[in-house]
C-alpha cells in the first residue's frame, strides 16, 4: 500500500468532476420536487440522456451538440412522466419507477452498436491567469465547461427560487396546489415545465458520465447515480446550496475509494466500491429532518 | 374538450379491464417498435406470446415458464403488501441476492456432508433470514429516523451486488474451480439441490413456495386482521391511525415479509436454476417483480397471472432473440412499456371521461 501515490490536489480536482453528474441531475430534481412532483425516474432519464448524448456526439463529433441532445432526450422522456402523472393522474412513485425501468431498456436498445466506442474528447478549459494559482488553480479552475455549468445551475436555481416571481409561484404550487390553483395559477402547466426542466438536467448529468467521466457507452452505466441524486435532494432539505455540499461529499467518497483501490489498500475492491452507496444511506439517516414541500407526490385534480 | 370526473367508487370493470387493455396496447406499440427495428412485428409478437407455450419447441420452453414465474410471483407477493400500505420497498433485488448468499453460505458450510433432511431446510431458513435482515435495514431506518425507505432499499441493492461479487471471488469461490470466480454448484450437491419435483414440468420447490405464498396472501388480505390493516393504511393512513393501527409495526412487518419472500426466491434460484453464486447470477427479478405486482393489481391471484405473463415475455424474448435476432434490450423496453400503459389506462378505474366544455 502506498498512500504517497495519492495526490490531494488531483483528488480534489477529480472530486469536482465526480460530483458534476449528481449536481446536474439533482438540481433538476430539486426544481421538480419544489413544484410538488416526486419524479423517481431520474435514473431512467439520466441513462437516456447518456445514450442520446453519446450517439449525437459520436455522429456529429461535437460534445456540445451531444449535451443538447442529452437534454432533449431526458426532457422527452420526462414528458412521458408528465403526461401520465399530470393528465392521467397516475401514482407518481409507480410512474417514476416505470420511467426508470423503461429508460434502462430504451437506452440499452438505442446503445446497441455503440459499445466500446470512445467518445471524442471534451476539452478542459484552463481559465487564464487564475488557473495558474498554485493548489487552487488545478482544483477549481482547470476543468471542462460542464463542471461550471453544474455550479452555475445551482446558483441559478437558488436565485430563481429565492428571488424571481416565477420561482415564488413554483414554490406556491409545490407547497399547496389547491391554494395556488385558487389564486389562478396553472398548477399542471407549471408542473409540466418543471418536470421537463428536471428531465433535461438529468439528461445532461447522464451525458456527463458517458461523454466526460468514463467516456464510453456501456449498458446501465449510470449505476445508481440518479438514485443518489434523489437522495442528495433529500439530504439538502430541498435547498440548492446544500445540494452542492451533498454532491461533493458523495464525489469525495467516490474519488477517495477509487484512489484507495489504485493505491492497493488491504480492503477488497468490492467493499470499497460499495462505500458511496453506504455513505449515501448514512447521509440520509443523518439529514432526514428537512421539511418536504407540502404537496410533494400528491395528485392534483381540479374539482369543480 | 375532454375532462376527467372522479368516480364515486372505483370501477369494478376497469379494475379487471385495465391490465388486459395495457397488455394489448403494449403488444401493438411493441410491435411497432419491432417493426422499426426491422423485424416482422406479427411474427415477433407470436414468437414471444404464443410459441413458448404452443410452438414447435414448447416442450423445452414450457418448463421454463414456471421456473421464471416462480421467483417473480414469490417476490411480487411480498412487495404487494407494502405497496398496498404505501410502503415502497424497491430493493427486492438486493434482498434476493442476500437471501441467495445466506442460503448458499449455509449449504457450502456443510459441504460435502450428506444430510438433505437437515441442510436443505436450513438453507431455506437462511434464505428467509438473509432477505429479512436486508429489508430490516430500511425498515429500521424508516421507523427510527424517518429515512426514506425507497432510497435506502435501492442503495442496498448496489451494496448487495458488491457483497455478491466479493463472495463469488473470495469467500465462496469453488476451491476446485481452477481459480475461476463462482461457488461450487449447489444444484449438483445432493443435500442442497433445489430439485425438479415433477420431471420436465419446471416445478421445483420455489414454484411450490410461490403457490403457497399466493394462497397465504389471499387469506391474509381477505380474512386476517393484518390484511385489513394493510388495506386500511393504504386507503387512508389517518383512518388507520384512529383505528389503532401501529404505523411503525406495519412498516416493519410489510418490509420483513417482502424481504423474506425475496430472500427465499434467491435461495431457490441459487440452489436450482442458477446453481451457483457467481458475480452476476441475479438477473433483475427483483425489479421485474415490481411490474408483476402492479400488473396483478396487488392482488394474489392477479400476481399469479401477471407473473406467468411476465415469465412468458422473458422466455419468448429469448426465443425471439434466437430466431429473429430481436435484441434482448427490446424485451426490457417491452416490460417497461407494459407498466407505463397499465398506469396510463388505470386512470379509467377511478375517473370517468366527460365530453364537453369545462366551465
Amino acid at each position: 500500500m502506498d498512500f504517497s501515490s495519492i495526490n490531494p490536489i488531483l483528488l480534489l480536482a477529480s472530486l469536482m468532476v465526480a460530483a458534476t453528474p449528481i449536481i446536474l441531475a439533482a438540481a433538476g430534481e430539486l426544481i421538480v420536487e419544489r413544484a410538488g412532483v416526486l419524479n423517481l425516474g431520474v435514473e431512467g432519464m439520466m441513462i437516456t440522456g447518456a445514450i442520446t448524448g453519446f450517439i449525437a456526439t459520436v455522429t456529429t463529433g461535437s460534445p456540445w451538440i451531444g449535451f443538447v441532445a442529452a437534454a432533449a432526450g431526458g426532457a422527452g422522456l420526462s414528458l412521458l412522466f408528465a403526461f401520465l402523472t399530470q393528465f392521467l393522474l397516475s401514482n407518481q412513485v409507480a410512474t417514476g419507477l416505470a420511467l426508470t425501468l423503461f429508460g434502462l431498456g430504451l437506452s440499452a436498445l438505442l446503445g446497441q452498436g455503440y459499445n466500446g466506442i470512445k467518445a471524442p474528447e471534451f476539452p478542459r478549459i484552463d481559465i487564464p491567469v487564475i488557473s495558474d494559482i498554485p493548489v487552487l488553480g488545478p482544483i477549481l479552475f482547470s476543468h471542462d465547461p460542464m463542471v461550471y455549468v453544474g455550479i452555475g445551475l445551482i446558483a441559478g436555481t437558488w436565485y430563481f427560487l429565492k428571488y424571481s416571481r416565477a420561482g415564488l409561484i413554483l414554490r406556491a404550487v409545490g407547497e399547496n396546489h389547491e391554494a395556488a390553483h385558487a389564486l389562478g395559477y396553472h398548477v399542471i402547466r407549471i408542473r409540466i415545465m418543471a418536470i421537463a426542466f428536471g428531465g433535461a438536467c438529468a439528461g445532461l448529468g447522464g451525458a456527463y458520465i458517458s461523454l466526460v467521466r468514463v467516456p464510453q457507452w456501456t449498458d446501465g452505466m449510470t449505476a445508481g447515480a440518479g438514485w443518489i441524486a434523489l437522495a442528495i435532494v433529500v439530504f439538502a432539505s430541498w435547498r440548492p446550496w446544500r445540494l452542492l455540499i451533498g454532491a461533493y461529499l458523495f464525489g469525495g467518497v467516490t474519488v477517495l475509494q477509487l484512489n484507495l483501490q489504485a493505491a492497493g489498500i488491504a480492503i477488497p475492491v468490492e467493499y470499497l466500491a460499495m462505500s458511496p452507496y453506504i455513505a449515501t444511506i448514512l447521509v440520509l439517516v443523518l439529514m432526514s429532518a428537512g421539511r418536504a414541500p407540502g404537496s410533494l407526490g400528491k395528485i392534483f385534480h381540479a374539482s369543480r | 374538450m375532454l375532462t376527467l370526473e372522479k368516480r364515486p367508487q372505483p370501477s369494478k370493470a376497469w379494475v379487471y379491464a385495465a391490465p388486459i387493455l395495457a397488455v394489448v396496447i403494449t403488444m401493438i406499440v411493441g410491435g411497432g417498435v419491432f417493426a422499426l427495428l426491422g423485424k416482422p412485428p406479427l411474427e415477433a409478437i407470436r414468437t414471444i406470446f404464443y410459441d413458448p407455450i404452443f410452438g414447435d419447441f414448447a416442450s423445452y420452453s414450457r418448463p421454463q415458464l414456471l421456473i421464471k414465474a416462480g421467483p417473480l410471483i414469490l417476490i411480487a407477493i411480498g412487495l404487494s403488501f407494502g405497496f398496498r400500505a404505501g410502503i415502497w420497498n424497491i430493493g427486492a433485488e438486493g434482498q434476493y441476492i442476500m437471501g441467495a448468499l445466506a442460503a448458499a453460505g449455509t449449504g457450502l458450510a456443510f459441504y460435502p456432508m450428506e444430510a438433505r433432511w437437515l441442510i436443505f431446510p436450513l438453507m431455506i431458513l437462511a434464505g428467509f433470514a438473509g432477505g429479512m435482515v436486508w429489508a430490516a435495514i430500511p425498515a429500521f431506518l424508516r421507523i427510527r429516523f424517518k429515512t426514506n425507505e425507497i432510497l435506502v432499499s435501492l442503495m442496498l441493492v448496489y451494496v448487495a451486488e458488491a457483497i455478491q461479487a466479493s463472495m463469488a471471488l473470495n469467500l465462496m469461490r469453488n476451491p476446485d474451480g481452477h481459480g475461476f470466480p463462482g461457488s461450487r454448484n449447489l444444484s449438483q450437491y445432493p443435500s442442497s439441490a433445489n430439485l425438479e419435483l415433477v420431471a420436465n414440468s419446471g416445478v421445483h420447490w420455489g414454484v411450490m413456495a410461490a403457490l403457497t405464498a399466493v394462497i397465504f396472501a389471499y387469506f391474509i388480505l381477505a380474512r386476517h386482521r393484518f390484511g385489513f390493516d394493510v388495506r386500511l393504511a393504504g386507503q387512508s393512513p389517518r383512518a388507520a391511525g384512529f383505528a389503532g393501527v401501529d404505523a411503525g409495526r406495519l412498516i416493519f412487518v410489510c418490509l420483513l415479509i417482502s424481504g423474506a419472500l425475496a430472500g427465499a426466491a434467491g435461495m431457490f434460484e441459487v440452489s436450482g436454476p442458477a446453481g451457483r453464486v457467481s458475480i452476476d447470477f441475479n438477473v433483475g427479478y427483483g425489479f421485474t417483480a415490481i411490474i408483476v405486482a402492479f400488473l396483478g393489481r396487488l392482488h394474489p391471484v392477479g400476481i399469479l397471472i401477471a407473473g406467468l405473463l411476465m415469465a412468458l415475455t422473458y422466455i419468448g424474448g429469448e426465443l425471439a432473440q434466437l430466431s429473429l435476432g430481436l435484441p434482448g434490450a427490446a424485451i426490457q423496453l417491452f416490460q417497461g412499456m407494459l407498466l407505463f400503459f397499465l398506469l396510463a389506462v388505470d386512470v379509467m378505474t377511478s375517473y370517468r371521461i366527460r365530453f364537453g366544455k369545462t366551465e
